[in-house]
C-alpha cells in the first residue's frame, strides 16, 4: 500500500512537466528549493534544538557569490558553484563559532544579528552588490551540456537535487552522529557526562546545515537568474522557520510540507492581496498558538487514532 | 575640530536614542526571559504616530506627541502581552516567534496605512536654532535628546532600585519561582514591564523622528541595533544597555562618516569580540 | 604508595557570596566504596558537579588516577574513566531503553562521529547494551520507551547507562532517592555487585541502606569536610552526632 502510494507519487513527480503548464512546473521547482532550504534549517531547529533566525545568510551568500563569480569575475558555472559552496561553508564555520557561544535565546539573537550584517552589507556595499537594484542578467548552468533554461529541464534538475538533499539529510539524522545530536538537544549535560562533546556536535551540524542552505541558495539564484538583498532579510529567514515549525520541526517530511504551504501561500498572497508580510505574521501567530507541534505530527496523531479505532 | 565635536555629539545623541530603544528590550528580557522581536516595530509605530500627528494637528508639540505615542504603544503592547504572550508561558520559543510575527504585522500595517514614502518629523521650533557653546555650534535638539536619555536612565535606575515596584522586578529577575512563592504577582509584573518597555520604545520613536523620520523598514534598521546593544552590554542589564548604547552610537556615527561602506561591519565587530571573550556581555551576569 | 583513584585538593566554590565548597579535600583509593553524607545544602551535589566537570571550582585541584583534570570538560573526564548518575533523572524519554544504554556506550567510542550508519545497526553495541540491561533486570523492557517506565525502573536505567561504560570511577548521586523498600533492596544489591575495578563514590541520604555499602564515609556540612575516615569511625565520631542531632 505504502509502496504503491510512493510509486504513484514518484510517477506524478517525474511526469509533471508533461501534464502541467509552465506556471505549475515553475512553482514546483520553487517548492523543491524551499524544501531543501527548510530541511537544512530543520537540522538545526528540529534535530539540534538550535533555533536560528539567520538561516537566509547561507542561501543569500551562496546566491550572491555565484552571481558575482559568474558576472563580475568571469568564472564558469562549475568553478563559481564550487567557490560559492566553499565560501558559504567557511562562513557557516565562522558564524557557528560565534553563535554557539550561546544557546537558546542568545543563539537566536546572535544568528539574527549576524544575518542582519549581511543584509545591511548587501544593501550598502553597492559598489559590489549593486545594492537595492540587485544583480540581474544571470544565467543558468548547463551541466554535462544539458541546458536548464526550459522550465521542465530546471524542474528535473531541482527535483533531483531535492531527492539527494532529502536522502542525505535523512541519513545524517538517522546515523550514530544524528542520535548524539538529538541527545544533545534533549539532555546536553547528560550527553557530556557520557563522553560526547556537545559543542562540537552542534558546530558540525551548524556547518552541515549551512552547506545545504548554500545548495538551496545556488538553486535559488539559478532559478531566478536574479538576486536582491531581500533574499538575505529576516523575512526570508522567518519564512523558512515558519515552514519548519508549521510542518513539524524534528520530523523528516514536516519541513518539506511546511515549506510547500508557505510557498503556495506566498504565491497566492503576492498575486492577489499583496500583503505577504502581514499574512506571514498572522500565520506565525496562528501556528504557534493553535498548532505548536506542526501539521505533520498533528496529522500523524490523527491518523494513528483513526487507524486504531476499528480494531 | 568642529567636525569631531559635531560627530561626537551625533554619536551621543544616537547613543541616547539607542538607550531609549534598548532599555525596554533589556528590561523585558531580564524579567520575562523573552527576546521581544517586536521592539523595533514598537519604535517605528511611535515614529509614525509622531509624524502623522504633527503633520495633521498643528496644535500638538513633539513632547506631548511623544508621551501620547508612548501611552498608545504601551497599551498595544499590554494587549499583545495579555492576549498572546501569556498563553505561551511554557513555550519560550513560541513567544519569540509570535513577537516576530507581530513585528511583520505592524510593519506591514504601517506600510498600508501610511504608504512607502518617508514622512519627516519636524524639529520643535524653539530648538531649531543651534546652540553656541565654547565657540562651537551644536544642533540644539540633539543636545536635548542626550539630556532626555540620561534623565530616562536616572528615572529607570530610581524605579528599579528605589521603588517597591522595582524591588518586585528585581526579585522576579533574580528568581521567578521564589518571587512567586513570596507572593509577588509575577504575571501582572510581566504585563507592567512589557507595557513600560513598549511605551519607552514608542516614545523614543517620536523623539528619534526629527533625526530619522518615519519610513518603511525603520523597524528592521532599529531592531538589530537594539540586539547588538544588549548583547554587547549584557542581556538584562540596564547599566550594560546604557554603556552599550553609547559605544554603538560612537562606532556607528564615526564608522559611517569615516568608512561609509564598512560601517555596517564595524558595527558588529565589538559584539563579536564580546561574544568570543565574554559571552555574558560586558555587564551581564552569568547564567542569564 | 599506589595512585589514588580520585584526589580532590583544597577545592573552593562560591556562588556570589554563598560559599558552597570550602577547602574540600578527598582521597579515594582504587576500588574503594566511599559514601558522602551531610544535611541538605551541605554541598554534596555541588561537589559532584565539580568532580564531573559540570561546574568549575574557583580554586583547588581534581585528579583522576594522578592526572590533573581540573581544567577538563565533562566529556574529556568521561573519556578518562569517570561516569556519573544524576539526582534528578536525566534520560532520553522518547527513546527506548536499549537506545539509551547504546547511546551511553557510544559516548566513549570513535563511532560517535559516524554520519551515515544508524546506531541500531551496531550489533555489538546493542548486544552489550542488552547485557547491561539484563544485569539491572530491565531486559524485558528493552524495546519500551523510557516514558513508560516506573520511577524505580528509571533509577535502575540511570545506573545501567553509567555502568555500561565500565567506568574506573563512578559517582552515584542519591541512587536510592524516592524508591520503595523492595526497590531499595534491588538497587542496593546492584551497587554491591559492582566490580572492584570500579571505584564508587556515592551521595545518599538513606543511611540504613547506604552505610552497608560503604567502606569509608565523608561527612560534609556547610561546604566543609567535617569528618572523613573508616565507616565505623565516622559513625562513632562525636561531630557526626552533632551535625545530625543538631547538638
Amino acid at each position: 500500500m505504502k509502496w504503491i502510494a510512493l510509486a504513484l507519487f514518484a510517477a506524478v513527480a517525474l511526469l509533471l512537466p508533461f501534464v502541467a503548464g509552465d506556471f505549475y512546473v515553475n512553482l514546483a521547482s520553487q517548492i523543491f528549493i524551499a524544501a531543501i532550504f527548510a530541511l537544512s534549517l530543520n537540522l538545526l531547529v528540529g534535530f539540534g534544538g538550535m533555533t536560528s533566525l539567520g538561516h537566509a545568510s547561507y542561501l543569500g551568500v551562496a546566491a550572491y557569490l555565484s552571481a558575482l563569480m559568474t558576472t563580475r569575475y568571469g568564472f564558469g558555472h562549475g568553478a563559481a558553484a564550487l567557490i560559492s559552496i566553499l565560501g558559504t561553508v567557511a562562513m557557516a564555520a565562522f558564524f557557528g563559532l560565534i553563535a554557539l557561544r550561546a544557546t537558546g535565546l542568545g543563539f537566536l539573537m546572535i544568528t539574527l544579528a549576524l544575518s542582519q550584517v549581511l543584509w545591511g552589507l548587501a544593501y550598502r556595499m553597492s559598489g559590489i552588490t549593486n545594492g537595492d537594484n540587485g544583480i540581474a542578467g544571470l544565467t543558468r548552468p548547463a551541466p554535462f551540456g544539458i541546458s536548464l533554461e526550459s522550465p521542465a529541464a530546471f524542474y528535473w534538475f531541482s527535483l533531483l537535487a531535492a531527492i539527494i538533499a532529502f536522502v542525505m539529510m535523512t541519513i545524517f539524522v538517522s546515523s550514530a552522529f544524528g542520535s548524539s545530536l538529538k541527545g544533545v538537544r534533549d539532555q546536553p549535560r547528560r550527553m557530556a557526562a557520557l563522553g560526547f562533546n556537545p559543542w562540537m556536535i552542534r558546530w558540525i551540524t551548524f556547518v552541515y546545515a549551512g552547506f545545504w542552505g548554500g545548495i538551496a541558495g545556488l538553486l535559488y539564484v539559478y532559478y531566478n537568474k536574479y538576486i536582491h538583498p531581500t533574499s538575505l532579510s529576516t523575512t526570508s529567514s522567518a519564512e523558512a522557520l515558519l515552514g519548519v515549525i508549521a510542518g513539524g520541526s524534528g520530523t523528516l517530511a514536516g519541513p518539506a510540507v511546511g515549506a510547500t504551504l508557505v510557498l503556495l501561500l506566498k504565491n497566492y498572497a503576492s498575486a492577489y492581496v499583496e500583503r505577504w508580510n502581514m499574512l506571514l505574521g498572522l500565520v506565525f501567530l496562528f501556528i504557534v498558538l493553535v498548532m505548536p507541534t506542526g501539521i505533520v505530527p498533528g496529522l500523524q496523531k490523527l491518523a494513528s487514532r483513526l487507524w486504531r479505532r476499528p480494531s | 575640530m568642529q567636525f569631531w565635536i559635531i560627530q561626537g555629539l551625533n554619536s551621543l545623541s544616537l547613543g541616547g536614542l539607542l538607550f531609549l530603544l534598548s532599555s525596554g528590550f533589556s528590561l523585558i528580557f531580564g524579567l520575562m526571559r523573552l527576546a521581544n522581536l517586536t521592539h523595533g516595530a514598537f519604535f517605528m509605530l511611535g515614529t509614525y504616530f509622531g509624524a502623522i500627528a504633527l503633520r495633521d494637528y498643528s496644535g500638538l508639540n513633539l513632547w506631548v506627541t511623544a508621551i501620547g505615542a508612548g501611552i498608545i504603544v504601551a497599551a498595544l503592547g499590554g494587549l499583545f502581552e495579555r492576549l498572546v504572550l501569556t498563553r505561551l508561558k511554557t513555550n519560550p520559543l513560541g513567544q519569540v516567534l509570535v513577537t516576530l510575527g507581530m513585528a511583520f504585522i505592524i510593519s506591514d500595517a504601517c506600510l498600508v496605512l501610511w504608504g512607502g514614502d518617508s514622512i519627516p518629523v519636524p524639529t520643535p521650533h524653539n530648538l531649531q536654532a543651534p546652540t553656541r557653546l565654547f565657540g562651537f555650534v551644536f544642533p540644539t535638539y540633539r543636545l536635548v535628546l542626550v539630556a532626555i536619555a540620561i534623565a530616562t536612565a536616572i528615572g529607570l535606575y530610581i524605579l528599579i532600585d528605589r521603588t517597591r515596584l522595582g524591588a518586585m522586578i528585581r526579585a522576579g529577575v533574580d528568581d521567578r519561582q521564589m518571587a512567586r512563592a513570596v507572593g509577588i504577582p509575577v504575571s501582572r509584573l510581566f504585563t507592567i514591564v512589557f507595557c513600560l518597555g513598549a511605551g519607552i520604545a514608542g516614545a523614543a520613536g517620536v523623539l528619534g523622528g526629527p533625526i530619522l523620520s518615519a519610513y518603511p523598514g525603520l523597524d528592521a534598521d532599529m531592531l538589530p541595533l537594539a540586539l547588538i546593544v544588549v548583547i554587547l552590554g549584557g542581556i538584562g542589564s540596564l547599566f550594560g544597555a546604557f554603556i552599550g548604547s553609547f559605544i554603538i552610537g560612537f562606532i556607528y556615527t564615526f564608522g559611517t562618516v569615516l568608512f561609509p561602506e564598512l560601517a555596517y561591519i564595524i558595527l558588529f565587530l565589538p559584539m563579536i569580540f564580546v561574544i568570543a571573550f565574554r559571552p555574558q556581555g560586558l555587564f551581564g551576569r552569568l547564567g542569564t | 604508595m599506589s595512585t589514588l583513584a580520585l584526589e580532590v585538593t583544597a577545592l573552593n566554590k562560591a556562588f556570589g557570596g554563598l560559599k558552597v565548597t570550602q577547602g574540600v579535600s578527598l582521597s579515594v583509593r582504587p576500588g574503594e566504596r566511599r559514601l558522602i553524607i551531610g544535611p541538605n545544602g551541605a554541598g554534596k551535589t555541588t561537589l559532584f558537579n565539580q568532580i564531573s566537570g559540570d561546574l568549575r571550582p574557583n580554586s583547588g585541584r581534581i585528579r583522576l588516577f594522578g592526572e590533573d583534570v581540573t581544567a577538563l570538560s565533562p566529556y574529556q573526564r568521561a573519556h578518562r574513566g569517570l561516569s556519573r548518575t544524576y539526582q534528578i533523572i536525566t534520560l532520553f524519554g522518547g527513546d527506548t531503553l536499549e537506545h539509551n544504554v547504546t547511546l551511553g556506550l557510544l559516548g566513549l567510542l570513535p563511532s560517535r562521529w559516524q554520519m551515515w550508519r544508524p546506531l541500531s545497526t551496531y550489533r555489538h553495541l546493542v548486544t552489550e547494551a542488552r547485557r547491561t540491561l539484563d544485569s539491572v533486570g530491565l531486559l524485558h523492557l528493552a524495546h519500551h520507551s523510557v516514558s513508560e517506565l516506573a520511577y524505580g525502573e528509571k533509577r535502575r536505567l540511570e545506573l545501567a547507562m553509567a555502568l555500561a561504560q565500565k567506568p574506573r570511577v563512578l559517582l552515584l548521586d542519591e541512587p536510592l532517592a524516592g524508591l520503595s523498600n523492595s526497590e531499595r533492596a534491588t538497587v542496593k544489591a546492584l551497587v554491591a555487585s559492582i566490580s572492584k575495578d570500579t571505584t564508587v563514590v556515592m551521595i545518599e541520604h538513606d543511611m540504613d541502606t547506604a552505610l552497608d555499602l560503604a567502606e569509608t564515609v565523608t561527612l560534609l556540612n556547610y561546604g566543609r569536610v567535617i569528618v572523613d575516615g573508616e565507616r565505623d569511625q565516622v559513625i562513632a565520631d562525636e561531630r557526626t552526632r552533632e551535625v545530625y542531632l543538631g547538638g
